[in-house]
């Protein structure tokens, strides 16, 4: 009854909570991968750590029976990626962006390896919050039903563009980001900078897989992820390098990403695979129109190889 | 030259030319090349070794396996040869914008429209001489695949947008038209399970090279490989090339077209895996499907900077690589490892070959200063 009365507007509603519910992991991702880029180096391995953040979250859950044990593990394993990566690239002459192609194929390699027995059994999920209780159209309240993680990354977004504006820790990352000699000048360790700053983005990225694995689309298989990592990181360059920024251009990836389900429940079937490129569509486009080969990016910082 | 020579034949009393240091200023460079990458592959089979006797398996047990399964029989050399084939042309598609300082990832993606373009070429011509259908699939592959590696290249040159990224985006993109195309409009009707477009035919496989079971893209590979050398450095636009990668304002100073070369390079890169993918449709599957995104494009950026994104190179670590893969088999039904053992020991080569980078030019007894 309710599904005749609601029609059309089926689509918007679905892209709506699509949004909310798919955006999670690139809000993860891109604001992890925000904290790398500010320090001054680009870990395209977000990618791996986000595909070992979620078949560690769904192992972990399922041994001990705690979602949120499996949340934890999974930021544990991004956060020993992230160290993986500044490691090597403290190396001398080691290029980042080399560095961070290579930890994609082994992070969703090993991911692949490890998680085999996790195929078949099934791990406690994470719980989600009811906001749609003052309605009774179901497709309403299935929009709303939102996860807390996703309200965490959230909360993270503007707490972030604050520490990075007024905290000394804020400061060292923005000056190891912009000019690696100030920084030693000021008498900080560049490497130990980029080293912190990429564990703590590979942490933030391993949740945002763990939210695939645990909640949406809530089960592990060697299909999880399929790019979500790098659009993410491709993300944070449209997003000028902002967190707030990241947080509306994740909603608008959502539900771009949300367009091909929401098209074929009401029955629109035919394209459903280009829906499904629809953000990777939407970040080459966004891209296209932002970047511009006679200036750098503003706000680009000036030690990221990727912008130089 | 003749002094330092004479002096260093005298210092070394006439024994073994490692010892001589005229030897080494000469060679030490080209050692280091050599020495180097083989030093991060012996280090990343000790991890991997370790990660499976974690496991619970046999290390040991694991190197017999990988090389029996890789190069311990003919049976197993044709499947690694087979398997070298792709990757020595995903490997260009790496290797070649490496040359102007371009990181292309997307080798995959270009494989993939490589692959549609050649099957569409194929059962436009049903009917056709086969080697005129042959010829217009490698046409048509090439093409397919080497505008879209330039789509890659031009959004690089004429909006400035990250190449490495967008390559990568355009592998997904790549293969979502794939799905789409061998699930709507490209299918044929009787394949139920495993959507695939109409067979090309098997007059029109290209077959396997007389006396063996590999086919000829192997040696499509080993033409593209040497070609590409001479092309680069034998040739005025490889060194204009050479070049722009070194020095990309000094390039312009000296009036070359960065443009054009980003352009042509990237084309070439692309045809080369889309010449991959239309080999794997002529030589293996004979159709198009979601097999074909077999990860042939993910290895060969590996291939390409295992060899130092030098061509030639390109050749035996991709029969390396190639063997690693064939092994996967092997290690599968012998140890009951999953299939995914391949990958991770890929990642782990990687990233020691990334950080074997820090070596050049450290070794003390390479610089050859006694």
């Amino acid at each position: 009854m309710a599904d005749a009365s609601l029609g059309l507007w089926t689509v918007p509603l679905a892209v709506f909570g699509g949004a909310i519910r798919v955006s999670t992991p690139f809000l993860f991702v891109s604001l992890g991968e925000c904290i790398t880029e500010r320090s001054g180096r680009i870990n395209l391995g977000l990618e791996g750590t986000l595909v070992m953040g979620a078949m560690s979250a769904y192992g972990i859950s399922y041994l001990s029976g705690s979602p949120w044990l499996g949340v934890l593990a999974a930021g544990i394993t991004g956060a020993l990626f992230g160290a993986l990566h500044a490691g090597v690239c403290s190396l001398p002459r080691v290029n980042d962006i080399a560095v961070g192609i290579a930890l994609m194929l082994l992070g969703t390699g090993l991911a692949f390896f490890l998680g085999k027995p996790l195929i078949e059994p099934t791990a406690a999920r994470l719980p989600a919050i009811d906001f749609g209780w003052w309605s009774d159209v179901p497709q309403v309240r299935a929009a709303l039903r939102i996860n807390v993680l996703f309200l965490i990354g959230v909360a993270i977004a503007p707490l972030l563009y604050w520490a990075f504006r007024t905290t000394r820790w804020g400061l060292l990352i923005r000056t190891a980001g912009e000019s690696a000699d100030a920084a030693r000048a000021m008498g900080h360790s560049v490497l130990l900078i980029r080293l912190r700053a990429t564990m703590v983005g590979g942490f933030l990225a391993g949740i945002g897989g763990s939210f695939l694995s645990l909640f949406y689309p809530g089960s592990w298989n060697e299909g999880l992820s399929s790019g979500q990592g790098i659009t993410a990181v491709a993300l944070v360059i449209f997003a000028r390098w902002d967190p707030m920024l990241c947080l509306w251009a994740s909603l608008a990836f959502g539900g771009a990403a949300a367009l091909g389900p929401a098209l074929q429940s009401v029955g629109v079937t035919s394209g459903y695979h280009l829906f499904n490129a629809a953000p990777y569509i939407l970040t080459l486009a966004i891209m296209i129109i932002t970047c511009s080969p006679k200036r750098t990016l503003t706000g680009a910082p000036a030690e990221l190889s990727i912008t130089r | 030259m003749t002094t330092e020579a004479a002096e260093s034949v005298e210092a070394a009393g006439g024994v073994a030319p490692a010892a001589d240091p005229g030897f080494l200023q000469r060679y030490g460079a080209s050692i280091e090349y050599i020495l180097i990458p083989g030093a991060a592959l012996v280090g990343a089979l000790a991890v991997f070794g370790g990660f499976i006797a974690l496991y619970g398996k046999n290390p040991l047990d694991l190197y017999f396996y990988m090389y029996y399964g890789a190069f311990g029989t003919w049976f197993s050399w044709q499947n690694t040869l087979t398997r070298a084939a792709p990757l020595i042309l995903t490997a260009l598609c790496t290797a070649l914008p490496a040359q102007l300082g371009m990181v292309i990832i997307g080798g995959e993606g270009a494989l993939l429209i490589g692959a549609l373009s050649a099957t569409s070429a194929a059962l436009a011509l049903q009917g056709a001489a086969p080697i005129v259908v042959q010829i217009a699939m490698v046409i048509a592959g090439m093409i397919g695949g080497g505008l879209w590696i330039t789509l890659s290249g031009g959004l690089r040159q004429y909006r400035g947008v990250n190449e490495t990224i967008s390559s990568l985006l355009l592998v997904y993109i790549a293969l979502a038209i794939l799905n789409h195309l061998v699930e709507g409009p490209m299918r044929d009707p009787a394949s139920l399970n495993k959507p695939s477009t109409r067979e090309i035919g098997a007059a029109n496989m290209i077959g396997s090279i007389p006396g063996t079971d590999v086919h000829w893209g192997l040696v499509f590979g080993l033409v593209a490989a040497v070609a590409a050398y001479i092309l680069i450095y034998h040739t005025t636009f490889g060194f204009a090339a050479r070049v722009a990668g070194g020095n990309i304002r000094a390039a312009k100073i000296v009036g070359l077209g960065v443009g054009k070369l980003i352009l042509t390079v990237c084309f070439l890169a692309g045809s080369s895996a889309g010449l991959a993918g239309m080999i794997e449709v002529a030589a293996v599957q004979g159709r198009t499907n979601a097999n074909l995104a077999a990860g042939y494009g993910f290895t060969g950026i590996l291939v390409a900077f295992l060899a130092r994104q030098n061509p030639l190179a390109i050749i035996p670590v991709a029969i390396l690589l190639g063997g690693i893969s064939a092994s996967g088999g092997l290690l599968q039904r012998r140890l009951g490892l999953p299939d995914a053992s391949v990958l991770v020991l890929q990642g782990i080569i990687f990233v020691f070959v990334l950080a074997s980078d820090a070596l050049y030019g450290r070794i003390g007894f390479l610089k050859g200063k006694s």
